[in-house]
């Protein structure tokens, strides 16, 4: 469905997209994953045909948007970080000035609309101004506006930025049906959990380059440790982490505050020997739990800094 | 056709839609015109103009200064007041009098004489406030009138002036440096005015007058005017109104156009310029639904000022309705394309609305919107035939209160047509169609 090939785009000397490349298919999520600045809506603008790339191509069902008015674009459905709504018009008012963007008038665009509408819960306050609803409602109409020319593909730029998280749900629940009807997605976040519960592939872009591109699963293969066993210690002052690497299982060690964090790749083997050199050297605690590691710890470990530090 | 349609009707309903900026778009141009239309002219003859308020200082008390100050307050134009020379001077400088006029001692003495001799003029000394120079030049034409007509009277016919006459006549006789064939002139030109005095005498005692100096005789001045307003047609009173509303809408629809213009350069900075460009839509499409958008609103507030204008001020279409239509619809054009023009010089929007605030003044400025261009110099109603504002100016102007037909609003038409392609040229080579 989406080819994204060698992207690249530069402001002066600051290179925003530094040769992107990835994919999707058809009825498959994508999120784009990385810190404010990575360059996530500067590719997104570029698919979007918003920007032209110094080098690079983007390819739609193989083919490119060469104008402004490429029948290609039909293909795409846009959903913009920033609110693309009139708040002086009512809701359906603005849906019919957005279909009609796309030729669409009469019984099809009512049909459209009253289905857009439908499908993010608002049919029912169709006939009320923008400038009247909450930040998550228009966020759903702004979702709703990308989807009236029913495009195979839709690009979703950070689309609950600023949401309760009652509104993100709904949001989710409108995508995940989407993805039901074999819609791709392209997701930008920067929120690990969003990229998690949607997305069939994530890739991870930092300062404009892909340093990942895979399932989840995968990611967290890349990882040297797949589990980690935390433990609180009655007393950690004057522990010493790094002598507990001696052991076979044991990948990384670290301890914050009363915290012990022990990373090895088979838990069932691994718990065990940890808590016995514990008991052995005199560290008693009192409370044990695994963890997963999750995306944060995949972007932590492949650009050593945390998504929400970057 | 659908999007451009949908286009047009969303700018068209996001203007409306804003009833209040709708309301003082329309109330503060009628407002405006309503007070510069009363200030120039009103509706005809029922204007009531200020009088120029003129202090005088009379330090002769002769019969000549007395004649001087009566004519002068008998000036329709005038508000003749005496007054001493610190007061005159005090309101002056305050203000409160365009000029003073001050008539010397042996003013009238050395008038008369100076009147056949050409010798000895006395001075009349005139303080004025700078900032009425047009006023002082109609002063001192008024003034040079009363004094030619009231020294003239006084030497023909007053008794201070047989006086001097008969002093003057016996000067020439005995004055030695006077050219023989130059005193034969002067001793006949002197003596027939003796002898006319003499015979206006006898007139006066047949007929039982009391001989008051200004009863008859003297010189006057050897014409009269007759005043005729060329308007649209015999009986047809210039409307002040026509001018001012004209003038109130050009530069009010051109503020309209310069919003059109930052509305496109703060829409460029949102999600919904993402999502326009997103869509399959050109540049043409765009720019184009917004001039004729602009333009649509344009014309409604020429109908809605017009229309007040002629239901309250009784302002009417006198010349070709066709032409008046006309020079609306290309006005109104023009000032769509500038809108895009300031868009797509504009950088951010803070520095284009200031110059482009600049722009618009100087063109409402210099194209007449603001006072009729005959008041300017003649250099600078040459030079504002650069701005488009003169020609919309000019095109309302024939149309209306001057009546004229559809060839005089056809120039008009041409040049803002022109000035609409050159803005709009400019517009579309460089609008910054990409957000990049």
């Amino acid at each position: 469905m989406l080819e994204v090939n060698g992207l690249t785009k530069a402001y002066g000397k600051l290179v925003a997209v530094n040769g992107v490349s990835f994919r999707a298919d058809r009825g498959e999520t994508v999120g784009l994953l990385g810190p404010n600045g990575a360059g996530k809506t500067t590719t997104v603008s570029i698919i979007a045909g918003l920007l032209s790339p110094d080098s690079g191509e983007v390819l739609i069902e193989g083919k490119q948007v060469k104008s402004d008015t490429d029948p290609v674009k039909l293909k795409i459905g846009l959903v913009p970080q920033d609110m693309a709504l009139y708040d002086q018009l009512t809701a359906r008012d603005n849906l019919i000035f957005f279909a009609a963007l796309y030729s669409l008038a009469g019984a099809k665009a009512k049909q459209s609309i009253d289905d857009a509408l439908t499908l993010v819960g608002l049919l029912d306050r169709a006939n009320d101004k923008v400038g009247t609803f909450s930040g998550g409602m228009k966020r759903r109409l702004n979702l709703a506006a990308a989807l009236l020319h029913d495009p195979q593909l839709l690009l979703l730029d950070e689309p609950t930025v600023g949401v309760d998280p009652q509104s993100r749900n709904a949001i989710f629940e409108n995508l995940e049906v989407l993805k039901k009807r074999g819609k791709t997605l392209i997701y930008t976040t920067h929120y690990m959990e969003e990229a998690e519960r949607l997305c069939d592939r994530i890739v991870i872009v930092d300062h404009g380059k892909v340093v990942a591109n895979d399932t989840l699963p995968a990611l967290h293969r890349l990882l040297p440790v797949t589990n980690v066993i935390a433990v609180e210690l009655d007393q950690a002052d004057g522990f010493s982490p790094e002598q507990m690497l001696a052991l076979p299982e044991v990948k990384a060690a670290e301890v914050k505050q009363s915290t012990l964090r022990v990373g090895v790749h088979d838990l069932a083997r691994g718990a065990p020997g940890v808590l016995r050199w514990l008991s052995d050297h005199g560290h008693s605690y009192h409370h044990v739990s695994s963890e997963q590691p999750n995306l944060e710890t995949v972007f932590l470990t492949l650009t050593g800094r945390s998504l929400r530090d970057s | 056709m659908i999007q451009f349609m949908a286009l047009v009707r969303k700018d068209l309903r996001l203007f409306f839609n804003d009833r209040r900026a709708v309301a003082v778009g329309m109330l503060v141009p009628i407002v405006l015109a309503s007070f510069f239309g009363y200030l120039f002219g009103g509706q005809g003859g029922n204007a009531e103009t200020s009088r120029v308020a003129v202090l005088v200082i009379d330090e002769d008390g002769s019969n000549i200064s007395r004649g001087l100050i009566a004519q002068l307050a008998s000036d329709k134009n005038l508000d003749v007041k005496p007054a001493t020379m610190d007061t005159a001077r005090e309101a002056v400088r305050k203000g409160k009098a365009t000029a003073a006029i001050f008539i010397p001692k042996d003013f009238g003495k050395d008038a008369g004489h100076a009147l056949f001799t050409g010798n000895g003029k006395p001075e009349l000394g005139v303080l004025y406030d700078p900032s009425h120079r047009v006023e002082l030049g109609m002063v001192k034409g008024i003034l040079s009138g009363a004094v030619m007509q009231t020294v003239s009277k006084e030497m023909f016919t007053g008794k201070s002036g047989r006086e001097m006459v008969n002093d003057s006549l016996a000067q020439v006789e005995n004055n030695p440096q006077i050219a023989p064939d130059v005193r034969h002139a002067l001793t006949d030109l002197l003596g027939s005015v003796q002898k006319l005095n003499e015979r206006q005498d006898a007139e006066r005692s047949r007929a039982g007058a009391s001989g008051q100096l200004d009863s008859y005789g003297g010189l006057s001045m050897p014409y009269e005017t007759r005043e005729q307003a060329i308007t649209s047609g015999d009986n047809v009173e210039y409307n002040g109104y026509a001018h001012s509303f004209g003038g109130m809408g050009v530069q009010f629809i051109l503020f309209m156009g310069l919003d059109v213009g930052i509305a496109l350069l703060t829409l460029r900075q949102t999600g919904l310029w993402q999502r326009l460009r997103a869509a399959p839509l050109s540049r043409t499409m765009l720019l184009g639904s917004r001039t004729v958008s602009a333009s649509l609103i344009a014309c409604v507030i020429l109908i809605v000022l017009f229309s007040f204008a002629r239901v309250v001020f009784g302002v009417r279409i006198l010349g070709s309705v066709a032409g008046m239509v006309g020079v609306c619809v290309a006005f109104s054009l023009m000032t769509a394309a500038f809108g895009l023009m300031v868009a797509a010089i504009g950088e951010t929007v803070e520095a284009t609305r200031g110059y482009a605030i600049m722009a618009t003044l100087f063109m409402v400025m210099l194209g007449g919107a603001w006072v009729p261009t005959f008041v300017f110099p003649a250099w600078l109603r040459k030079l504002s035939v650069i701005v488009p504002t003169r020609w919309a100016m000019d095109g309302m102007d024939n149309m209306t209160w001057r009546g004229l037909g559809f060839s005089s609003a056809i120039a008009p038409i041409v040049v803002l047509l022109l000035f609409t392609l050159l803005f709009d040229a400019i517009a579309v080579m460089r609008f910054r169609w990409r957000t990049d």
